[in-house]
């Protein structure tokens, strides 16, 4: 039984250069390979070449548009002879010798080719056009059934008679009457029809108007009383929660308490203009953008690799949120940064850093067809472009006319030819599974904390050492047979990561600093419209532009050499667009209030809901384009307002009216969500660290695989900096996230879900974190009181915001008076104890204040900790990324996890008690 | 409160409100769903089966060496097929079995005896030669679009009996959490890993043999006792807010979120424990023979779900991608699952569960009847087999038919959509009524496509 080894290494290979005919020209030049993760020079991007990488395929795409390539032929009406010579020579022997990985029939397209149409022969593979050249005998096609750079087929060389007949076949100039015609997509929407719909008329504002008297007019219209304005206690809860995602602190309540009952407008106006200040803020609201952008950090799908820069878009996001950066320019900056003048490098490296945006989707790393795979990346950037923005779902006319919105398919690939002009770097080490990985983009600042991660001259040395012998065993490989698969891609797999290395360190041995980003493509280009989304059935084309339906639509004026990315960015956030501004400030508004005016945030089009109150949509929508975009100016102006600060209680005549509280009767009550309920946790037990860790776990850690050897099992949950940090593995989210309905990050999520399953009390109740840290607060409880009235009273103080009543003194009493502490066992913890644990102690001293270095002194007091251990990620492992060439995935250690302090009957039962404060309704459903 | 004119009325005022969920505009079984989430709802029409138990076999195994016999094609091989490369008839014998006389091949001699249980889908075909996405597709209908599994849509459409443990589990090495999601259907729908090997993605803390059995189902410091003790404090404080607030049905919801947590801390741990399992029981699905013993293990625990009334439990295997090496390859898969399905079988007939459970066997899609390499086989998703047993399907039975060389599904052809929907009304529900509100329309699990094989029900 033999294996041959050229069909092995044909799939092992074709996961690096698409297999077949491209991977033969690579394997012509011995040892090139993609090199992965190498940095793009993002101004020039010209791809950077060395000897033993040149320029691959993968990261030089060929366009749809290669079919304008010189060709042998282009005839298009033959003679009899030519097509009596064609179907009795030349198609039987494509049949037998090519179909099988080259049509769609058995749909395989090995390389990018396929050979079953004239179409597919004229537009060739990766590596180009398979029948361009000065004579037939330059042809790619020629080469490769000769046997010479290519081997094709693989497994045995055809018959030399065969190979005759091709060859006269060729000299006749390769006539094929395989012609089909060239379909046209027409589109039957009117869209003169559907510029008639709501959301596409201007937003007015009512002279006048406030937010309290558009929706006192619409409950006045329905006879609705409202509920009374919430109790000052419970607006400060809500307030620095929705602002900030923390709770206040004990002081800070009775602060706020006593400015209210002297002026209550005032007191809430310093008190929102304090947090917006903080830091914390940024995190807050950027994390709420982060949904909507599916901000993760891996690549998703299949195969699932990690994303090790995407970091730094996520501070990105927060930086811009607590800059206040108007919001049209935080979107032109995403969807077009790299192309944006700027004046000073700092500016140009944040841009490029924006357009992570485009860059962090999902990705199906093992599709084996290139066309395909750059269509599905345009295709999720369309989507997630769409639907953030424009709060529209454009990639519904991907395959056909938009079923139900005024979208045709033409509009769809006028954008797609933008998306297609774009190249993507997302880097990813190239592997048996990863035929897809490209470089990244090269910062022009380069980040100080890489110096750190200087890898020495004699590391250089021996992965280049390495290299050399890994590729000397790969050439010698070739052609034999008793080589099998696994080992073959574990050679690949080697040689790619030591170059993916190598590729990334800079002559003084420091890792260049890299990030997640797009360039437009040398030519950019006019995309094909593909009939049902199919992308070996191109009809006509269509000019790059904007969708007809929205002002400033249609055909536009791009300029010349240029994707179109940057006129893209500018008409999204025209004023005369109908939608951002509405888009955007409703999503301002669902995070406020509980929902949007209009409660399909993602979908304004015929199928989405129509707002509860236009007015109101309109009045904010003009404000917020007259506040210059601002995000923070919005928040006030909505905080601000009586609606905001209604109370949550129960009215049934006004619920049976309005069951779903459409006219904003009062404010629902609503649960915190995950990264609200673990700082909060944090925060009332040992501490939380307000300051922002360096880059993530996923980051310290390198590029890796999500699966059996790197997970989240093995990230340290024993982290005490903010939830917003904390590793985003696509499916695979740390439980304290992933249980309490966190953002799913596989496409944009406007609004969280609001579940409530066992999962989430098992978690409250048995999870060693929430066991520790209410370990934590009991101990400083008892440090601080001496009677047990008054730590219980301090309890609820700090879990709830506000004094114990009669009732809730009671049933602490009755747990007082019942429970029996149980004996505490060393062994008192579920996982294995990580070695930063210092036996037999809880938190270690750590009474360091936080925000020495921070804006403003922390009003948080003296709940707010730093940890005393090294927690942060890019110092943990002190594993830079770069080492060995090992296997990915074989780096990650165990996990460390929270352990559970030793402690006193007396601690333990007041312990006991305070985590029935945290598992408790009201702990986190917000009045 | 004693205004409400109908049930609907009354459902409105009890379940939520506090959702948004406009009620009106929304399928019964949403409103249904909305109320109880988990409870037992009636089908639409008589059931036959009440439970599934889904074995997934990742890789998409070769029809035309297991269940689809093909003489023509071994008749042929070492002739070009239908693309050019040479047939390759199937290695394996092919004998009749049971009353029915369904010839499986040898290469399943423990499960070949329960021939007349089974009913072999031999038309089947998907959308897609790719496995993620076909996978994808054998789950949630969909290979594009994210979209609920069909165990998410079951449950959804019946509850669960067991409101003890969750309603849709999923034991084994399962890859893709998007295959046992619930997308856009209430979370609570959405399969629940247990026990199983890692894969990538998901949770995957269950290794083989680790004591740590569900996430956080053990509280590190408290017994018994003592816990109940504060599980009373906090529901004590839950009905103090609940007071206070006067009408709060998220505070309902905590309260009982919570006693079903702490329930679980007792039957998710005793149903995972197989030691009270007899020597004879385990050895019949293979336990104690390390080729048998992690799928064993799955189908013991599948039965065991059963028992608890799990509504539906998939088991999943890999490594069925034999593009080379087939003969050994074949071999060694099939060795791993064949007394294991027969053992669970046997003893689901044994218990008298057999009658109301559907076991269906699928992989992705089928394999090419040419030889890829000499030895091996390439994608195929126009041809190839699934089957089912039990649970209202004819026994020793077959359905459909591919063409002479097994390329493709030519006789009663059944696609993903069709399946699907032979499933739902398996279990009493319609596919075309079974639907959920999102995003403006009514969504199904058959799209807007299926047909039920009504010729292969009992």
């Amino acid at each position: 039984m033999k294996t041959p080894v050229l069909a092995t290494i044909a799939i092992v290979g074709g996961s690096l250069a698409g297999a077949g005919i491209a991977f033969a020209l690579n394997s012509s030049t011995a040892d090139s390979n993609p090199a992965p993760a190498e940095a793009a020079a993002p101004r020039s991007n010209e791809p950077t070449s060395d000897k033993d990488a040149p320029a691959a395929p993968s990261t030089a795409p060929v366009s749809p548009a290669a079919a304008t390539v010189t060709t042998l032929t282009a005839q298009v009406s033959l003679t009899d002879d030519q097509t009596k010579y064609f179907e009795t020579h030349i198609r039987p022997a494509l049949v037998q010798y090519c179909y099988d990985c080259h049509s769609e029939e058995t749909g395989k397209t090995r390389g990018g080719l396929l050979l079953d149409t004239r179409e597919g022969m004229l537009r060739g593979g990766d590596s180009g056009n398979v029948l361009a050249g000065d004579t037939y005998k330059d042809s790619l096609f020629w080469d490769a059934i000769n046997w010479m750079d290519y081997e094709m087929p693989p497994k045995d060389k055809m018959p030399q008679e065969v190979i005759d007949k091709f060859e006269t076949w060729l000299k006749m100039g390769a006539p094929d009457p395989r012609g089909r015609a060239k379909q046209v997509v027409e589109s039957k929407i009117d869209i003169e029809e559907g510029k008639k719909h709501w959301a596409f008329q201007p937003p007015v504002a009512q002279p006048g108007a406030t937010i309290d008297s558009l929706v006192v007019a619409k409950l006045r219209e329905a006879s609705i009383t409202p509920v009374p304005q919430a109790e000052p206690g419970t607006l400060l809860r809500r307030i620095n929660f929705d602002l900030v995602g923390l709770p206040p602190a004990p002081s800070e309540v009775a602060k706020f308490v006593s400015a209210w009952k002297g002026n209550p407008s005032a007191a809430v106006a310093a008190k929102v203009d304090e947090l917006l200040l903080r830091p914390q803020y940024g995190e807050r609201w950027g994390r709420h953008w982060l949904d909507v952008a599916r901000y993760g950090e891996s690549t998703g799908k299949d195969v699932n690799l990690t994303y090790p820069h995407i970091w730094r878009y996520r501070d990105y996001v927060f930086d811009s949120f607590n800059a206040d950066k108007p919001y049209d320019q935080f979107v032109r900056e995403q969807i077009a940064g790299d192309l944006l003048p700027v004046k000073t490098d700092a500016d140009w490296q944040k841009n490029l850093i924006a357009t992570g945006f485009l860059a962090m989707g999902t990705k199906s790393l093992n599709q084996a067809n290139p066309r395909q795979h750059r269509m599905d990346i345009a295709d999720e950037q369309i989507d997630a472009m769409s639907q953030a923005v424009l709060g529209l779902t454009v990639s519904c006319a991907r395959c056909h006319d938009h079923k139900y919105d005024p979208i045709p398919t033409t509009d769809y690939y006028a954008l797609a030819g933008i998306f297609l002009s774009t190249d993507t770097y997302y880097g990813t080490v190239s592997s048996a599974q990863n035929k897809r990985s490209t470089k990244l983009l090269e910062l022009p600042i380069a980040d100080p904390m890489n110096a750190k991660k200087r890898v020495s001259q004699t590391e250089i040395t021996q992965m280049q050492e390495r290299l050399r012998e890994l590729q000397t065993i790969r050439r010698n490989n070739r052609g034999r047979d008793d080589v099998d698969a696994l080992s073959g891609a574990a050679i690949r797999r080697g040689i790619a990561d030591i170059q993916s290395k190598l590729s990334q360190i800079g002559e003084n041995g420091i890792p260049a600093t890299m990030a997640m980003g797009v360039q437009d493509v040398g030519q950019p280009f006019d995309s094909d419209v593909l009939v049902r989304g199919n992308v070996e059935k191109p009809a006509q084309k269509v000019a790059r532009g904007f969708l007809q339906v929205l002002p400033g639509g249609g055909p536009a004026r791009i300029k010349t050499g240029q994707s179109g990315r940057r006129e893209l960015a500018n008409w999204l956030t025209s004023k005369d667009n109908p939608l951002t501004a509405r888009v955007m400030v409703n999503r301002i508004w669902l995070k406020l209030i509980g929902d949007g005016l209009v409660r399909s945030p993602n979908n304004w089009g015929k199928t989405g809901q129509k707002p509860t109150n236009p007015e109101l949509l309109d009045l904010l929508a003009v404000q917020f384009m007259n506040d210059d975009w601002s995000i923070k100016k919005m928040v006030r102006r909505i905080v601000l307002s009586e609606t905001y600060q209604r109370g949550s209680r129960m009215n049934v005549a006004n619920y049976q009216q309005d069951p779903e509280n459409k006219l904003l009767w009062r404010i629902n009550p609503r649960p915190m969500d995950a990264e609200a309920l673990r700082d909060t946790i944090l925060a009332i037990g040992g501490g939380i660290d307000l300051q922002r860790p360096y880059g993530s776990q996923v980051a310290s850690a390198g590029d890796n695989r999500i699966g059996r050897g790197f997970n989240q099992d093995r990230m340290s949950t024993d982290i005490r900096y903010r939830s917003v940090y904390l590793p985003i593995l696509r499916d695979d989210l740390p439980d304290a996230l992933g249980l309490f309905d966190f953002a799913d990050p596989n496409a944009s999520k406007p609004k969280r879900e609001l579940t409530n399953v066992p999962s989430q009390a098992l978690y409250l109740m048995n999870n060693p974190m929430v066991l520790a840290e209410a370990a934590a607060m009991a101990k400083s409880l008892i440090k601080k009181y001496p009677d047990r009235e008054s730590q219980i009273r301090n309890a609820f103080l700090l879990a709830y915001g506000r004094q114990p009543d009669g009732a809730d003194m009671q049933a602490a009493n009755n747990f007082f008076s019942r429970y029996q502490p149980v004996r505490q066992v060393a062994s008192s913890q579920a996982r294995p104890q990580g070695q930063l644990f210092r036996r037999g102690q809880g938190r270690p001293q750590g009474q360091i204040q936080r925000g020495q270095g921070q804006r403003r002194p922390s009003g948080q007091g003296q709940q707010m900790r730093r940890p005393g251990q090294g927690g942060r990620p890019g110092m943990a492992g002190g594993r830079p990324g770069i080492g060995q060439g090992g296997r990915p995935g074989g780096r990650g250690g165990p996990a460390s996890a929270p352990k559970i302090p030793q402690m006193t009957s007396q601690e333990q039962t007041l312990a006991v008690f305070c985590q029935s404060l945290m598992a408790s309704a009201e702990f986190r459903l917000l009045n | 409160m004693n205004k409400f004119t109908n049930r609907r009325d009354a459902l409105r005022y009890i379940s939520s409100g506090f959702c948004s969920i406009a009620f009106a505009s929304m399928a019964t079984e949403q409103a249904r769903a909305a109320a109880n989430p988990l409870a037992v709802k009636q089908p639409h029409f008589a059931a036959r089966a009440k439970h599934i138990i889904f074995l997934s076999m990742g890789g998409a195994p070769s029809h035309v060496d297991t269940f689809d016999y093909k003489p023509k094609l071994i008749a042929d091989t070492g002739k070009p097929g239908k693309y050019g490369p040479k047939l390759m008839g199937s290695p394996w014998k092919f004998d009749q079995h049971g009353q029915g006389g369904l010839r499986i091949s040898s290469l399943f001699p423990n499960v070949a005896r329960h021939a007349d249980d089974m009913c072999l889908l031999r038309g089947m075909h998907c959308d897609q030669p790719n496995h993620s996405q076909a996978a994808m597709q054998t789950h949630t209908g969909s290979f594009q679009f994210v979209r609920p599994s069909m165990g998410a849509w079951t449950l959804y459409g019946l509850g669960t009996e067991n409101t003890d443990l969750p309603g849709f589990c999923v034991l084994g090495d399962s890859k893709t959490a998007i295959n046992f999601g619930s997308a856009f259907l209430p979370a609570v729908y959405q399969g629940t890993k247990v026990g199983g090997g890692s894969g990538g993605g998901g949770r995957r803390r269950f290794g083989g043999g680790n004591t740590e059995v569900f996430p956080n189902i053990k509280n590190p410091l408290l017994n018994a006792n003592a816990q109940r003790t504060q599980l009373d404090l906090v529901q004590q404080l839950n009905r103090n807010k609940l007071a206070r607030d006067k009408s709060q049905p998220q505070v309902e919801g905590v309260i009982q979120s919570f006693e079903l947590a702490y329930r679980m801390q007792t039957t998710m741990p005793k149903l995972l424990d197989v030691s009270k399992e007899s020597e004879a029981t385990k050895k019949l699905y293979g336990i104690g023979d390390s080729a048998t013993e992690e799928f064993g293990n799955q189908c013991l625990m599948a039965r065991r779900m059963v028992e608890s009334g799990v509504r539906f439990i998939e088991c999943s295997n890999g490594g069925w991608d034999h593009h080379k090496n087939l003969r050994e390859s074949m071999t060694e898969s099939c060795g791993k699952i064949d007394k294991p399905i027969a053992g669970l079988l046997t003893d689901l007939k044994q218990r008298d569960l057999l009658k109301d459970t559907l076991v269906i066997w699928a992989g992705e899609f089928g394999r090419t009847p040419h030889a890829q390499g000499g030895d091996g086989r390439d994608h195929n998703n126009k041809g190839y087999t699934t089957w089912m047993a039990g649970g209202g399907v004819k026994g020793g039975f077959s359905y459909g038919a591919t063409d002479d060389h097994g390329y493709e599904a030519v006789e009663n052809r059944l696609h993903i959509h069709d399946w699907h929907a032979t499933i739902l009304h398996l279990l009493g529900l319609d596919h075309e009524k079974l639907t959920y509100r999102h995003a403006g329309r009514d969504f199904r699990l058959t799209e807007i496509y299926g047909q039920v094989a009504k010729e292969i029900l009992a």
